[in-house]
């Protein structure tokens, strides 16, 4: 058996088992990802020493760095690092609540809700002569309505005297390939603005952010992901299925409401900005998991740790490879992610 | 599942039959250009030159034939997919095979400026075989190999990484976008007669080839333990789907694009259809895959008259109410 502590808070109010070794990888993942945060405030058109980085965090240095870092270069990377982290979190709870491995927010329809809103809102507000008729700004409310009405329309469809996750995962599948046709076709029959304005959206990019989206998104998911930390032993309940956690006094009905209703609220903050960062969401917890074992405690922590690492960092592949064009960090979660996970796959052959 | 009995289910295969037959004849007579039924059947009997024959003779009836063994095979593939990995969600691009074809056909048209359909075709087939090797290749290695898990995750991480690096070339070179984003959401349209008969060997085999194993596929489903315990040769079946998959979504990748929504949701209407029964089901998908693409190939041609969209984006228009009208209606299995 794993080397396990007891850690006891208080008269017994407060208990849980840590898995040293576990946390130890945990710990030093989240350094990397703050590391990484920190790195990425240094890189872009002008190299700023890491050093004087952390000088103009903490309010000193040159105006000029202080300018570079803290209004262009800070709200970029915290909503990417927050996106990172609302995607991975959202991931894992998925994979957990519906017990498959390919369950992630693209395939129950969140993300394609998301999308399909922003295209529609892309159409529906240009005139003829492709020009917006409304502020650009209201395209992330958009993709969060859509976000938040999809999830809830998959919820409505599956029910049927409860919903179980197959056919919840089912209707989520059929629900996500029918509006992504219905992107598809808008962006076909649409002009070539739309076209790459929503691929862009696709892939999702933080480019092009500033400081009133991160004041409206961080909060929104940091509440988010301490709501997650505080039901995360019911997710493990659930992971059981449903008999065994019914047994155990779970109510698996109610549960499953609220954490899809907190997934939903995770990928739509964290896409209404950024756009359908693929690939996180579905590889962050199985990179996790791998690491960690499945056990939700630590498992959530260390996939909000995988996805902030890895968005920073495409991020920062994306801005720096191939100046001046700025490709999008959805890119390159891939292709970083995937080729780490399949070293995985051959290096860790345990059940 | 709908059909029992033994006859019922025969019935049901020859409705099908006949749906298919009426889905043809349906893509050989609507479309932009008006043709009656009898200036359809003349142009069999006796071909004049006129537009019309030449509309019926060169353009539709390369697009059914097309649209129907491209429906079968991904169909096919899907029933034969979904049983190797244990996973309802998994379709023909879970080895890797749509996102491998996607981006070897971007590759050679960023890098070579390959532009013809005929080129496209062997490209997309080459990458989707490349992809599943990988996949087989990653998930082939320690002690969990080829488990259904393995499999999945191992060909997850595979899409993944070949989808990624195509929106990269794409982001990066956003002329050729306009270009490839027909080809990337799969189309039957413009297609030659060629380009079929040059990859229908593939497509003959491996639907022979899906028919044959279908037996041993029913002892799969039971479980990896289980069907070795009752003698099958896992390694050497799970090897054999992945060749049968290769040929059927390889060879439709590389005459249609990726289309997408046939092999991830007619298997699951042909199992509430006609049971978990593969020497049934696997024919049955085929046929009702061929449907549904026929009919979204028609329907393709009036959305938007004159343009047409791409056919991948009507087959989900069109199948998925009735998709989740059965994922509700069914019981509790799926």
């Amino acid at each position: 058996m794993k080397s396990l502590k007891t850690i006891r808070l208080g008269k017994q109010r407060v208990s849980f088992l840590l898995d040293t070794r576990a946390s130890r990888r945990t710990i030093f993942v989240g350094c990397m990802a703050i590391l990484a945060v920190l790195i990425s405030a240094s890189f872009g058109e002008s190299f700023i020493n890491p050093w004087h980085v952390i000088q103009a965090l903490l309010g000193q240095g040159d105006a000029y760095n202080q300018l570079l870092v803290v209004d262009f270069r800070l709200p970029r990377i915290l909503l990417a690092a927050f996106a990172g982290m609302a995607l991975a979190v959202a991931g894992a709870i998925l994979q957990g609540m519906i017990k498959n491995p390919l369950a992630s927010p693209d395939i129950i329809g969140i993300s394609a809700g998301g999308s399909a809103a922003v295209v529609g809102f892309l159409a529906l507000f240009s005139n003829n002569d492709h020009v917006l008729l409304v502020s650009i700004n209201w395209m992330p409310l958009a993709g969060f309505i859509g976000a938040m009405l999809v999830g809830l329309l998959v919820y409505v469809l599956a029910w049927k005297d409860g919903v179980t996750s197959t056919r919840l995962v089912l209707i989520g599948l059929g629900i996500a390939t029918f509006l992504q046709a219905i992107t598809t076709m808008l962006m076909i029959i649409g002009p070539v603005y739309v076209a790459s304005e929503v691929q862009k959206w696709l892939i999702g990019s933080v480019s092009s952010t500033d400081w009133n989206e991160v004041v409206i998104m961080v909060p929104v998911i940091a509440v988010l992901l301490v709501v997650t930390f505080l039901i995360v032993r019911h997710l493990n309940v659930q992971d059981f299925g449903d008999d065994t956690a019914m047994s155990l006094g779970q109510s698996v009905q109610k549960m499953r409401f609220g954490l899809i209703v907190l997934s939903a609220c995770l990928v739509g903050s964290a896409i209404s900005f950024t756009g359908a960062i693929g690939f996180v969401g579905l590889m962050a917890p199985h990179i996790a998991r791998r690491l960690v074992g499945s056990a939700f405690g630590l498992l959530i922590p260390m996939s909000a740790a995988i996805g902030c690492f890895l968005v920073v960092v495409a991020d920062i592949i994306g801005r720096t490879a191939f100046n001046p064009i700025e490709v999008p960090a959805g890119v390159f979660t891939a292709a970083i992610g995937a080729p780490y996970f399949i070293y995985l796959l051959f290096k860790n052959p345990r059940k | 599942m709908v059909l029992k009995s033994k006859s019922a289910k025969i019935i049901g295969l020859i409705a099908m039959v006949f749906a298919v037959v009426i889905a043809m004849c349906m893509s050989l007579l609507y479309g932009y250009a008006y043709t009656s039924l009898q200036t359809t059947i003349q142009s069999f009997t006796n071909f004049d030159q006129s537009n019309e024959h030449i509309i019926i003779q060169d353009v539709r009836i390369p697009r059914a034939l097309i649209a129907a063994s491209v429906g079968a095979s991904l169909a096919i593939t899907g029933v034969l997919l979904q049983t190797l990995t244990k996973n309802p969600l998994a379709s023909p691009g879970i080895l890797g095979i749509n996102a491998g074809a996607g981006f070897a056909v971007v590759c050679s048209l960023v890098f070579f400026h390959v532009e013809s359909l005929q080129s496209f075709a062997w490209i997309a087939f080459t990458g989707a075989a490349i992809a599943t090797a990988a996949v087989y290749g990653i998930s082939s290695v320690g002690r969990d190999a080829s488990t259904p898990l393995k499999i999945t995750l191992a060909g997850a991480a595979i899409s993944a990484m070949f989808t990624s690096y195509t929106q990269g070339l794409l982001a990066i070179n956003e002329a050729e976008m306009d270009q490839i984003l027909f080809w990337l959401a799969g189309s039957v349209q413009g297609r030659k007669l060629e380009i079929l008969l040059s990859v229908l060997p593939y497509l003959v085999i491996g639907w022979v080839g899906a028919i044959l194993i279908s037996g041993k596929m029913n002892v799969l489903a039971l479980g990896d333990d289980v069907a070795r315990g009752l003698g099958l040769r896992i390694g050497f079946i799970k090897l054999v789907v992945g060749i049968i998959a290769v040929l059927l979504a390889g060879g439709s990748v590389a005459i249609a694009g990726p289309i997408g929504f046939v092999g991830i949701v007619i298997p699951h209407i042909a199992r509430k259809l006609i049971g978990q029964d593969h020497r049934w089901l696997i024919p049955a998908a085929a046929l009702l895959g061929a449907v549904l693409l026929l009919l979204a190939d028609v329907g393709a041609r009036y959305v938007i008259m004159p343009r047409e969209v791409p056919v991948g984006v009507m087959t989900a228009i069109i199948g998925t109410p009735f998709f989740i009208y059965l994922a509700r209606k069914g019981g509790k299995k799926v």
